[in-house]
């Protein structure tokens, strides 16, 4: 496979992956916290790094799923306390961990590849040489079968809990009292976004993978109220974001991940003023239209 | 005589829906006037758009015969209760001084003047013994004579109040009923969003019966009329109809 | 090196004074930005910074600190009337609208960046460092900027703290007085910018969140009274910017801004846990004795 498409796939897998779970985050209007949990899960990466010893694929998974949800059990305890809102616990919490990720990897991995801006930029340019290897065998580029991977999963996941999802969200008290603990599924979405970002931003930088999370779901929002379609019209923009913007990116010779936000954010200012039902231009025409047949 | 409140062709309208349809009513000045309706009739809107706290498609309001503009100083505003974060780092004093604030205008700060009108302010609502109390520990009812002295405090002649009434204790209503009936012999007009139609023709001169359209307003004696109540609250039906044939 | 040499040290001097000037200038308008419910304001604006360095830069080819600066606030104030404008006309809440805009300037500053490090007289460290934080490369004339600039922002917060609680406790009565909400939303907006430009280059876009929020998170477990907990948010701002750039000066491989935003996080969760009037414990200590005794 050629570098480019590996590239165009791996992005295209990411992209798909976050809309999934995003549209599902938006809805729960719960969109800082991909922000948080994709900035927290650095010291869980390095205390796996130190763990193992080394990079290990499985344990920088599992040490990301657990800072995930260890952040997302301080921004709850905090809020829980009254002592603070949901906003200032979220954002005493995932500074702190990032903080303490960033210091333990300058103190003791000074001159490992693990560095604050590698995290931040990501390099999905180097996607196609970084090989899957079992014992002497490639198997391919490795982010392909971790994101493929990651894919299935979540689409799993949102598949055999739907339903449950879509109770709990809109009224977690009937959830509740039909037996889906709202808190249990809360929890368990916010797992999935753990794994996923940290798959995410090895490939391509912890705020791309935010981009990703919220920016297609919040365009989908804007064009349709139905939440089956919402997710499907999300998936669709995330990865036809992600393919314009690294054949973008390609052309124009800058930064693959800076050029698929900036793509998904120019389709986002499109839906903004020109969607059918919510688009700025829509409303002003039908208000002018409508103001003299008032009944 | 002029009107204190005059409300001309006012509409706003909330994402497409109308929220307010060419409401128009006229309050006579000295009396007190409440709206009532159904949920969601537009009542509150009502109170914002007076004030250009919601933009407005249309409509013209004005206060003792000039724009609202000119006449701000002269408007005293209760707002809901719930509309504030109680737990807000401040006492009932200062909360009382914000009332001072539109007379003072940009960048001046309240001083002992404005101190007296604001202790004389919780003194007419009671609260007095209260100034240096810290809000988040206030009982409703406590919250909302808080609200009131702070209006008070704004030394106004036409008050506005967004449900003056909800969920305060007895006492609390009859020391407001007090307050609103010592402002009508001062020569002073309120408008309240009510709730309670029993206590209408009790605590009020003047009503208007909104549902997003104004359904008839006037003298509680020839307006609160049982056929017109039915108007108000069971008029949905007929209002989606008139739309539809729009 | 005695914590005498520590004082005296040039470099270190320079350090100190930036840290505790961003304590104290986000310690003040944190407070405000926080009691209105926009915390993570300062994360969004911190990071659509970025587009406007490298735009700064491209356009003048200058790495001088004013021009990049001034870069930086032009975007981060255009994210933020950006993000306001998407919270009043769309239906997206505003978590949706602050990572919106945190994550596009971000990435399309990416994108900028990555030019801009193509330009021959373009050293990466010369725009990276408004990014990640290096307080250690701080110099006197950067430090007399950043003063500078925290004063106008005190003096202006001065200038309308009574218009700025209205804002914050009830902006719809403040509507009615004839304070709107939209010029003093901007204004404080704008001056959140300015603590922002105090704080990229000494803890950097990430860590900008905690120096916003944090200080005030602490204070407000303290005090009932805004002006107190004002006070108290511009001091342990500005105490944790000195610890942490202390500790970070007397060992080796600490960066600054992590070791300040964790001392930070210890003054807040110290707060949350043992503030007299507020904290967990002492409130799970006075309902112990409140209620009645049990018997074993």
């Amino acid at each position: 496979m050629s570098s480019l498409s590996v590239i165009l796939l791996t992005g295209a897998l990411v992209a798909a992956a976050c809309a999934l779970l995003g549209s599902f985050v938006l809805v729960r209007k719960m969109a800082m916290m991909t922000d948080a949990i994709s900035h927290a899960i650095l010291p869980g990466i390095v205390a796996a790094y130190f763990l193992a010893k080394g990079p290990n694929l499985i344990a920088g998974f599992v040490g990301a799923a657990a800072a995930g949800l260890l952040t997302v059990a301080f921004v709850e305890a905090l809020q829980r306390s009254r002592k603070v809102t949901k906003e200032a616990a979220i954002g005493i919490v995932f500074p702190a961990l990032f903080a303490l990720g960033v210091l333990i990897t300058s103190r003791f991995f000074a001159d490992v590849h693990l560095d604050a801006d590698a995290v931040l930029y990501g390099s999905i340019e180097l996607a196609a040489e970084d090989l899957l290897l079992v014992g002497d065998r490639s198997l391919g580029p490795q982010a392909l079968w971790v994101m493929g991977g990651l894919l299935l999963v979540d689409l799993a996941f949102v598949l055999l809990l739907y339903k449950e999802l879509k109770l709990a969200t809109f009224d977690p008290a009937l959830a509740a009292s039909l037996g889906f603990p709202p808190v249990w599924l809360h929890y368990a979405l916010m797992a999935m976004v753990s794994v996923t970002a940290v798959g995410g931003f090895t490939a391509v930088g912890a705020v791309l993978v935010v981009a990703l999370f919220i920016v297609p779901p919040a365009t989908a929002f804007l064009l349709t109220d139905r939440l089956p379609r919402l997710i499907a019209l999300s998936v669709l923009l995330g990865v036809g974001g992600a393919i314009a913007g690294t054949l973008a990116a390609f052309a124009l010779d800058t930064s693959v991940a800076g050029a698929i936000a900036s793509v998904t954010g120019l389709i986002f200012g499109l839906a903004l003023l020109f969607s059918p039902t919510q688009g700025l231009l829509r409303r002003a025409w039908r208000l002018a239209a409508q103001l003299p047949r008032l009944p | 005589m002029t009107p204190a409140l005059e409300v001309r062709d006012l509409t706003v309208v909330y994402r497409d829906a109308p929220a307010l349809d060419r409401a128009t009513l006229a309050v006579p000045a000295g009396t007190l006037a409440a709206i009532v309706g159904p949920n969601g009739a537009g009542k509150s809107t009502l109170l914002k758009a007076v004030q250009d706290l919601v933009p407005r498609v249309n409509g013209e309001v004005r206060v003792f015969g000039v724009p609202y503009r000119q006449a701000r100083l002269r408007v005293g505003y209760v707002p809901q209760r719930t509309a504030v974060d109680w737990d807000f780092p401040t006492d009932v004093l200062d909360v009382v001084l914000m009332g001072t604030y539109g007379r003072l205008g940009w960048l001046r700060r309240p001083g002992r003047a404005e101190r007296e009108t604001a202790l004389s302010a919780l003194e007419l609502v009671g609260m007095r013994d209260l100034a240096h109390r810290q809000i988040g520990q206030l009982s409703g009812g406590q919250q909302q004579r808080v609200f009131l002295a702070r209006a008070l405090a704004q030394q106004a002649e036409l008050y506005l109040m967004d449900e003056p009434f909800a969920g305060v204790d007895a006492a609390t209503e009859r020391a407001i009923v007090d307050v609103l009936r010592g402002l009508r012999a001062a020569g002073k007009t309120v408008v309240c969003v009510h709730h309670d139609l029993e206590s209408v023709p009790d605590y009020f001169d003047w009503v208007a019966l909104l549902n997003v359209r104004v359904i008839a307003s006037g003298w509680v004696s020839e307006v609160f009329t049982p056929d017109r109540l039915a108007e108000t609250y069971g008029g949905r039906l007929g209002l989606l109809t008139r739309i539809g044939m729009a | 090196m005695d914590l005498l040499g520590l004082l005296t040290d040039y470099t270190l001097r320079n350090v100190l004074l930036g840290a505790a000037l961003l304590g104290v200038v986000s310690g003040v308008l944190g407070t405000f930005a926080v009691l209105r419910g926009q915390g993570l304001l300062g994360d969004a604006l911190a990071h659509a910074a970025l587009p406007g360095i490298c735009l700064a830069f491209l356009l003048t080819g200058s790495k001088a600190m004013p021009v990049l600066l001034l870069g930086a606030g032009v975007a981060a104030w255009l994210g933020a009337l950006l993000l306001l404008w998407i919270v009043r006309q769309t239906r997206l809440a505003q978590d949706a609208a602050l990572g919106i805009v945190l994550a596009v300037f971000f990435e399309f500053g990416l994108t900028l960046l990555t030019v801009a490090n193509r330009r021959p007289d373009a050293t990466q460290a010369g725009l990276d460092r408004y990014l990640f934080g290096q307080a250690a490369t701080l110099v006197g004339e950067n430090v007399i900027v950043m003063a500078v600039l925290a004063a106008i922002a005190l003096l202006a917060t001065a200038a309308v703290y009574k218009e700025l609680k209205l804002l914050a406790f009830d902006p719809d009565f403040g509507s009615s007085l004839g304070f709107g909400v939209g010029p003093l939303s901007v204004a404080l907006t704008t001056l959140i910018t300015v603590a922002i430009l105090i704080g990229l280059q000494t803890v950097g876009v990430v860590l900008m969140a905690a120096m916003l929020i944090g200080p005030a998170a602490a204070a407000r477990q303290w005090t009932n009274r805004l002006s107190t907990m004002i006070a108290l948010s511009a001091a342990f701002g500005a105490a944790a910017g000195v610890v942490g750039a202390l500790i970070s000066a007397s060992a080796s491989r600490i960066p600054t801004g992590p070791m300040i935003v964790l001392a930070l996080t210890v003054i807040v969760v110290g707060s949350i846990l043992f503030a007299p009037a507020r904290g967990v414990l002492p409130e799970w200590w006075r309902t112990r004795r409140a209620a009645p005794e049990t018997p074993a």
